[in-house]
Order: C-alpha cells, then structure tokens, then sequence
C-alpha cells in the first residue's frame, strides 16, 4: 500500500473512496446504490444484528435488490437496538429501530422498493458538524 | 413504483405524545378517509425528530416541511390545504426569533435540535474497519494539518483556547494538560489514551472505539507531536473484546498508509501505538494506578505530585487523556479553537456525551452541549420515566459522582455546576431512579461497589468504606439509628479527607448526597423501620387482606416455604417467621387481598 505523505495524498485517497464508493457523503446525498448501514456495536450484536446483517445481505441478494450492507458502529439508540440505516438514492438516510427478521423483510418490501415509510423509524434528531 | 404520492410522518417521542401527538394520527387518518385518500396517502407514526419543544412535529414527505405545535384540530386543515392543494400552512412553520425567516426544511431546522455529535460524529456513520472510508469523513486530516502546518506550540494553544476540559471525570483542561507535558524535558514521552471505563452503566468510550476507532488515534498522534512523543499507548480493559479487535485493526491500517510508524506525513515526526489490556480494576481509570497496572505492578495509586506529566509511565512525562477527550481533538483542529468554545457554557466548552441508563425510556447514548439541563436531557430526549412512574433522582458520575434531584431539573449541566449540586459530571454515566428506588439501597450499592474496588492501599477507604457499607447494611435490615445516621455523614467526611486517590476521596460521595437530598428516607428506615419505596426486603411483611381474601388457596399453593395456611373459602393468613418475602404471593393472588406494609 502506498504510503500517504502528503495532504493531497490523504485528499487523493478521500476523492478516490467517495468516487467509487456507492455510499453517502456525511450530508446524506445518496450516489446511486441503496446502502444500508447495520449497527453493530456490542450492544448492536448482542440485540441481533448480527442476525440481521446476515438476513439483508442474503435477502437482497434473493430479491434482485442492488445494494451493500455495511457494518458500522452504534448510533447509542440502545433502546432501539438493533438499529440499521437505509439510504435510498436521493434520498436522507433512515434509521429504523427494533428491527428483527421481521421489520427487515417489510423494510425491504416496503422502504427499499416502493419508499413507503413503515413504523419504527428514528429521525435525525441531532445536529452534525458539518 | 411509489405506493403513496404523499406520507405524513407524526412525532410519537414522547415529549409530542404527551402533547396529543396520538390524536393528530387519529385525526389526519379520518380525514384522509373521508376524502378516500387513504390509498393515496400514508401516514405513519416516528421516532423523535429532537425538536421537542416545538411538538408535537408533523414532517410532509417528499416535500420536505416541518410543521410544528400541530394540535389535533388542525389535521382537517394540513390535508385540505397542504395535501389536496399543495400549499404550505404558514402559521405551522416555525419562524426564526433572530432573523424572523420562515424555517420549515429538515436541514434549516437541524439546527434546533437538542443534541450536536461531535465525539459520536462518525459513530454509526462509517464502518470502523475501513479507513478510506474513515479519511472519507475527514479523519487525519487535522494530523495532517498539524504535522504539515503547524509547531506544537500553536497546536497546543488551539486545544488551550477551545476550552476542552478532561471528559474522564476531572474535568482537567486539556490544553494546560499538554503544555505540561510539552514543557517538561525529557528523551522520551508517552501519550496515554484512557479507555478503562469503569463507571457502572458508562459505554461512551467503548461505542467511541467500537464506531470511530482512527479519530482516537490520530487524536494521540497529534497529542504525540504536540508534547513531543513517539510512544502512543491505549489502556483498555480487555471486557471490551470488540473495541479491542477493531483498534487493533484501525491500527494496523493507519500502519499501512504509514499514518502510524516512522516519518508520518513526510514531516519526520515518528508516532506509533500499542494496546495494553486492563483486568477490568476501577481504580485503573486512575492515572497514577493506570501507568502502574501498565509498569506491570499492581493497580495502585500514588501521591501526586510528582504528576505524570513530569514523572509517569517508566518516570517519563506522560500525557493520560481520556477516549472522549481525544475523540474532541480533531474536529477542535480542523473548525478552530473559537468554533469549539462556542458551544457549551462559560466554563465548560463543547459537548458531553452521556450514557442514559436506568429507568428511563430512552437507553443510550446521547451527545448536548455543554449546560443542556437535566430536565431535557432526562424528559425530552431520554423520553422520560419507564411506565409513567414519578422521576426521583439521576446518579451522575458513577460510584464518585452523586444524586441530583427534582430541584436540580433545570440546572445546566456542567463540570463545576454538577460540583455545586454535590455531584459530578464523571464520564458521563447517568442512572435514572423512580419513585420505586430506594435511595439507602442505591448507596449502599454504590458502596458494595466501592468496597469490592478498593485497591487497599490506604485505610480511610479500605477500612471506612467498608465500615460505611456496614452501617448502611444495618439501616436496610432496620438495625439502624439516628446515632447512625450521624456516624454516616462523619466517616463519609473523614474518608474524603483523608484518602490517597481519587477513588477514595470521591467514594463517600453517593452517600453524602443521598443524606443530604434524602433524610426523610434514611429517617424512616431507622425510627419508623420502614422503606417508603418498599426496596428494603427486611423492612416490610406481606399481608392478606381478610376481607378480599376469597380462600382460593392459590398462594398457599404457590408459596416455596409454606408459609400461608386456611381453609378453602375461608380468608389465610401468612406466618411471618416463616414468611421469605418472595412476592410469589403477591403475583399469584387475583383479588388484591395480598398487600405489603
């Protein structure tokens, strides 16, 4: 691996992921692929997410959905947990809350394909720094 | 392919279902069926939006409007005017105080919210083993800056302006912290990251590790260049097997782009880390104790001074700041000492993340500014008490901190005002009590705590504390007395002046807090041998109301020690030298004629 020596090199690597990367910029401006964003901390894991992770990444796959599933840390909606993110192209990231094999199946069928919101969502309610 | 043309989203947090957030639902469903839109329209219920105090909130997708303090009443209106016509309701969007701006979009409204992530910023957001995608969010970007831009000096004075306090509990400046480090001579220096959490009920610096693992380590490195180190050390207890697998990999990454190891940033600078493990000892989050568990002694504090940052880990100088404070460093680097002390309060800058645990609805992680008060913190954004019961006490600070009551509600929470209210803000940890709690019982936890913690090495906290424990042992079991209650108060101040470390000093604390906002309590345990929240088991007796008492025998039948006799049909009666006061009874009986006093 190339060792990062100057700025440009470290901006150079920060262009080059978000470039190819399908996932969402901070501000939440999906570049084309639905990501979703499985948080698994140890209290994510320990509620399930783990199980869920492995549900969407096979589900998706089944039902001809292009996305990625990414594993991320927690958001500290412990009382939600586990908790997952959905950013559909254009559109802000969702987090869903309490999601079991379940939950992911109508997020799937409902969110994912036709953008109907189902009950369960936890808005962004703080402030980001950028 | 989209099912609905329009969805409502309606508040259901609990600051807008108190506020009639259930109704609007009912409500707007109505309308919408009344003009067979239902199909067309969705409406769903959400979590909070954060923006409490303007609820109940009705957000309008796609169209991306907020509306707020939407009553019941005005359901009829937001689908015949905005849904059938397409026009906003001016009188429902909020208006700015200042600029007097209509604000109705989600992004102009962000900046009402309650809550700012700073520390958690990329917690959730990026996944942790990946540092492209970490860079991607801006992390080594302020190493980057500071290696290539900067001397140490004007890097320390940045963090010195921003205000940044210790977020471990002491509330240290953090500036003034590397400047001693910086200014004592020495061939070697060694940073020290802080990640021995031991409060009760305190995981911010884990889910910081687990989630964000770089911002931790590129804040270390430029600690590492602003006092002059190459040695990085992590100190983590080794409970923590996730966030330990997932440093270890941040680490071996940042190694690889040689943003760890020899020459980072073509500057000449040399930083590299290691972990090291600790058994999970409270007194190691201690830092005397913590670079000597690290020394491979035993876990024990000593004297201070000389501090470490003149004498610490091999008697090099040192440098031990917390996982949250270094988690503040770069973002204070890369937006400016000025953006930083912005927020917050006078004395205390920037945000505190706190752990919301206990009693309370909302478990979990929550970052506000600095002098955000209790009463947001526990009714809006922690949703409030469990089960509607009536909110009692919040334990801040762990087993050093203390309890702030109903009086402290509206009190910005910050380090010197926690002080000033008998507790403190430690890292963070906050445990909600309900009217269920009882207060003797919960310092008296604290103490078993304590007392299992203590290293040993001085008496007043080896020998008080146990002898407090003791004492408050006795007035849980109604073996206390006033007398008591007096020894209480003056071991606790003996064991706060005269102990060695922190530990010691601060342990005294729940105990001084719980008498001093909770007397009645302790005076009923020990002159009426009563529990008023009915915790204390040797304090209260179970007892079978005659006249409910149908004689159905299911408690004698469920009772493990056959403690209640009678006849079929004829009211029982329980034996209470036999009695263990399981409560088996108690669920078992569907009359209401089983009572506890």
């Amino acid at each position: 691996m190339n060792k990062i020596k100057t700025l440009a090199d470290l901006t150079r690597i920060k262009e080059e992921y978000l470039a190819k990367s399908q996932d969402t910029e901070r501000k939440g401006v999906s570049k084309g692929k639905i990501c979703i964003k499985v948080h698994m901390g140890t209290s994510g894991i320990a509620s399930g997410a783990r199980e869920i992770h492995e549900f969407l990444s096979v589900e998706l796959e089944k039902r001809n959905i292009d996305a990625v599933v990414v594993r991320t840390g927690d958001m500290g909606y412990c009382f939600a947990e586990p908790t997952i993110e959905v950013t559909l192209p254009g559109e802000e990231p969702l987090v869903f809350g309490n999601v079991d094999k379940l939950r992911a199946d109508e997020i799937i069928e409902k969110y994912i394909k036709n953008g109907e919101f189902v009950e369960g969502t936890i808005p962004v309610n703080y402030q980001t720094i950028n | 392919m989209v099912k609905y043309r329009k969805q409502i989203l309606v508040c259901s947090g609990a600051g807008c279902k108190s506020k009639q957030g259930e109704e609007i639902i009912d409500n707007l469903k109505l309308e919408l069926e009344a003009l067979a839109l239902e199909n067309d329209i969705n409406v769903i219920k959400t979590g909070c939006f954060g923006l409490c105090e303007m609820g109940p909130v009705v957000k309008i997708i796609p169209d991306d409007v907020i509306y707020i303090k939407v009553s019941p009443e005005d359901a009829a209106e937001i689908i015949s005017q905005h849904i059938v016509k397409g026009q906003k309701i001016d009188r429902l969007i909020h208006v700015d105080p200042v600029t007097k701006k209509k604000v109705s979009g989600s992004s102009d409204m962000a900046a009402y919210k309650k809550q700012i992530r700073i520390v958690l910023r990329n917690c959730g957001i990026i996944d942790p083993e990946n540092i492209d995608e970490a860079i991607a969010h801006d992390s080594y970007l302020a190493l980057g800056k500071v290696l290539k831009e900067m001397k140490p000096e004007e890097a320390i004075k940045i963090i010195s302006d921003s205000g940044l306090r210790g977020r471990g509990g002491g509330g240290f400046s953090t500036g003034l912290k590397w400047k001693l480090a910086f200014e004592s001579k020495s061939d070697e220096k060694y940073v020290v990251c802080n990640a021995d959490e031991g409060d009760p009920g305190a995981f911010m610096d884990r889910s910081v590790l687990e989630g964000d693992p770089h911002s931790v380590l590129e804040a270390m490195a430029i600690c590492g260049y602003c006092i002059g180190s190459s040695n990085g050390l992590i100190y983590i207890r080794a409970e923590y097997p996730l966030a330990v697998a997932r440093l270890k990999t941040a680490i071996q990454q940042a190694r690889e782009y040689g943003l760890l190891g020899k020459d980072i940033f073509g500057s000449g600078f040399n930083f590299d880390i290691e972990i090291r493990y600790g058994a999970g000892a409270f007194v190691c989050g201690e830092e005397t104790a913590l670079i000597h568990s690290m020394e491979g002694l035993r876990g024990e504090p000593t004297v201070k001074p000389p501090f470490p940052a003149e004498s610490g880990y091999r008697g090099k100088p040192t440098n031990v700041n917390n996982v949250e404070t270094f988690a503040c460093i770069s973002p204070i680097i890369l937006k400016g000492a000025s953006w930083f002390s912005s927020i917050g309060t006078e004395k205390s800058k920037g945000t505190k993340v706190f752990a919301l645990a206990g009693k309370i609805n909302n478990v979990g992680l929550i970052e506000v500014p600095m002098g955000t008060t209790l009463r947001e913190v526990i009714f809006e954004i922690g949703g409030g008490i469990q089960y509607g019961r009536k909110f009692k006490a919040v334990q801040t600070g762990g087993p050093s901190g203390g309890c702030l009551t109903e009086k402290h509600l509206d009190t910005p929470i910050d380090f010197d005002n926690l002080i000033a209210a008998g507790s403190m803000m430690g890292s963070g940890g906050m445990i909600v009590l309900d009217e269920d709690d009882c207060m003797v019982s919960v310092s008296k936890y604290y103490l078993d705590f304590t007392v299992e913690e203590s290293c040993g090495k001085c008496s007043p906290c080896r020998i008080g504390n146990k002898r407090l424990h003791e004492l408050l042992g006795n007035i849980c079991k109604g073996n206390g007395t006033l007398a008591d209650l007096k020894r209480l108060r003056n071991m606790s101040l003996v064991i706060k002046d005269t102990s060695l470390c922190g530990l010691g000093q601060s342990s005294p604390n729940p105990v001084l807090s719980t008498l001093d906002n909770f007397m009645d309590e302790y005076i009923a345990h020990v002159t009426d041998k009563k529990c008023p929240a009915g915790q204390c088991r040797d304090l209260m007796q179970y007892f079978i109301i005659p006249e409910n008492c149908v004689g159905c025998t299911a408690c004698a039948r469920v009772c493990p020690v056959n403690a209640i006799t009678g006849e079929r049909k004829e009211p029982h009666l329980i034996n209470h030298s036999i009695c263990i006061k399981c409560g088996a009874c108690l669920e078992k009986c569907k009359f209401d004629a089983i009572i506890i006093k």
